[in-house]
């Protein structure tokens, strides 16, 4: 009888499962990865390689000495010890992370641009108080441009009652919105010292959302060459909430990682974080076949760093409130030594 | 990365596959990347042939302690190792950005508004 091995599913809970079940996972992940996607399925090597790293009781995994990647740490720290600066420090002393990145509870430019000079006398004490680089960081967060929230109709409202065309115009309009307070945000902060600013969970709200990171990404490029732009993604797709919108003639609902990785390139972004959000009613094995297929076409053309996002429910890494070390180690592993990114 | 449960995490990650941070030499080559857009190979060998050290170096803790002592790279600053004489942050900085020939926003603003 087949030894039974312990192991996650997606919502983190312990299972046992045979190594004939997990690689069977593996390849079911891999296969509708490359289905959706319209992608290569990974190789035999590369199942095989996670195979290894996935059908092991080992309680944790890590990759070979020299093989290790930068840590850019977006939404460093728990907010729950100290302050936040201390949460930046402990993180640069205690956990050992490469970049460290200042943020608000209500991670949103739109919420971040009325509480700026606050937010920029915390850059300046980060940076007198760190030697690693600290970047600035929030949420695109188009949604919030609509009412209730903000000035301009709800097009999550207007598109159910077939209002197509007011939806669209409602999108291009607080899209216009967001690129000004993300100029906004981001001009104070590099005042205040910042090393980078990211744009984290983009494309949350769909083309527009990612639109307007991308245009403010090439607006901070054009006048600050020497910074660093990270711009993460919300999940492997890009929505299509508007549609038709594009960035240098490519339309951007529908994009995959690889789509993504090319847009954000262009815009002069220092760093491409895709992500692919965890299935919690599937193994891990499942979700990290499924996500490195995803990433694959994008790490291999890839001009710039690539940090795939692997904290709690994306990149292989368990949806729950304590992702259990086996897992995330496993995660670590089979992005680093399958896709030879450059950090996470 | 994501937040998320720092020990389970974070910490796992560091451990798996992280270069360590200024415990080591991951800062430095973090700025590569986002100042050069450098990716992880090139930036490791471009602060290794600053540094005159192997690739390898640059996540070794013991290896670069010596090396961050040598060019005033910064040491963590509870560690005893740590002297008063050593440069602390700002200081640091300064000599990151001298040593990996980049400009740092911080040390570019200090400069400019300590010469008004």
């Amino acid at each position: 009888m087949e030894p039974r091995i312990p192991t996650r599913m997606g919502d983190g809970s312990l299972v046992e499962m045979t190594r004939s079940e997990i690689k069977a996972d593996l390849e079911a992940g891999t296969q509708l990865a490359a289905k959706k996607a319209k992608v290569p399925e990974l190789t035999q090597d590369e199942l095989d390689h996670l195979l290894d790293i996935y059908a092991s009781p080992a309680r944790f995994t890590a990759v070979d000495i020299g093989e290790e990647v930068v840590l850019s740490n977006d939404g460093t720290g728990t907010k729950h010890i100290g302050n936040r600066v201390q949460d930046l420090q402990s993180y640069e002393t205690l956990l050992g992370v490469d970049m460290v990145e200042l943020w608000q509870a209500d991670y949103s430019y739109k919420a971040v641009k009325t509480n700026v000079a606050h937010e920029g006398q915390g850059m300046k004490i980060a940076q007198a108080l760190l030697t690693n680089p600290v970047q600035y960081g929030a949420m695109p967060d188009l949604g919030r441009y609509s009412k209730p929230d903000g000035p301009i109709p709800n097009w999550s409202e207007l598109l159910p009652m077939g209002r197509i065309d007011e939806a669209r115009d409602a999108q291009v309009e607080a899209c216009e919105m967001l690129v000004e307070d993300i100029n906004f945000v981001a001009d104070a902060m590099i005042e205040a010292g910042a090393d980078g600013i990211d744009m984290d969970t983009t494309g949350a709200a769909g083309d527009a959302d990612f639109l307007a990171a991308l245009t403010a990404c090439r607006m901070l490029r054009e006048r600050y060459p020497w910074l660093g732009i990270e711009i993460g993604m919300a999940s492997e797709f890009v929505l299509g909430m508007h549609g038709q919108l594009e960035f240098d003639g490519e339309r951007l609902a529908g994009m995959w990682p690889k789509k993504q990785l090319e847009m954000v390139t262009a815009a002069g972004a220092s760093i491409y974080g895709p992500a692919v959000n965890i299935n919690t009613g599937k193994s891990t094995a499942w979700n990290i076949a499924r996500a490195i297929t995803f990433i694959k076409p994008a790490a291999e053309v890839a001009q710039i760093p690539v940090h795939v996002n692997v904290g709690m429910g994306v990149g292989g890494v368990p949806t729950c409130l304590y992702p259990p070390a086996d897992a995330t180690s496993r995660a670590s592993k089979a992005f680093v030594e399958i896709l030879k990114i450059d950090g996470y | 990365m994501g937040t998320g449960d720092a020990l389970g995490m974070e910490g796992a990650h560091t451990q798996a596959s992280g270069m360590g941070g200024m415990r080591a030499a991951g800062d430095l080559v973090a700025r590569m990347q986002m100042t050069r857009r450098m990716r992880l190979k090139e930036a490791k060998e471009y602060v290794a042939g600053k540094l005159g050290c192997t690739t390898r170096d640059l996540s070794d803790p013991v290896a670069m302690e010596l090396l961050r002592k040598e060019h005033g790279l910064g040491l963590l600053a509870m560690t005893s190792s740590a002297q008063p004489d050593e440069p602390g942050m700002m200081e640091a900085k300064f000599n990151i950005s001298k040593v990996l020939d980049i400009p740092i926003n911080w040390v570019e603003r200090f400069k400019e508004r300590t010469d008004r």
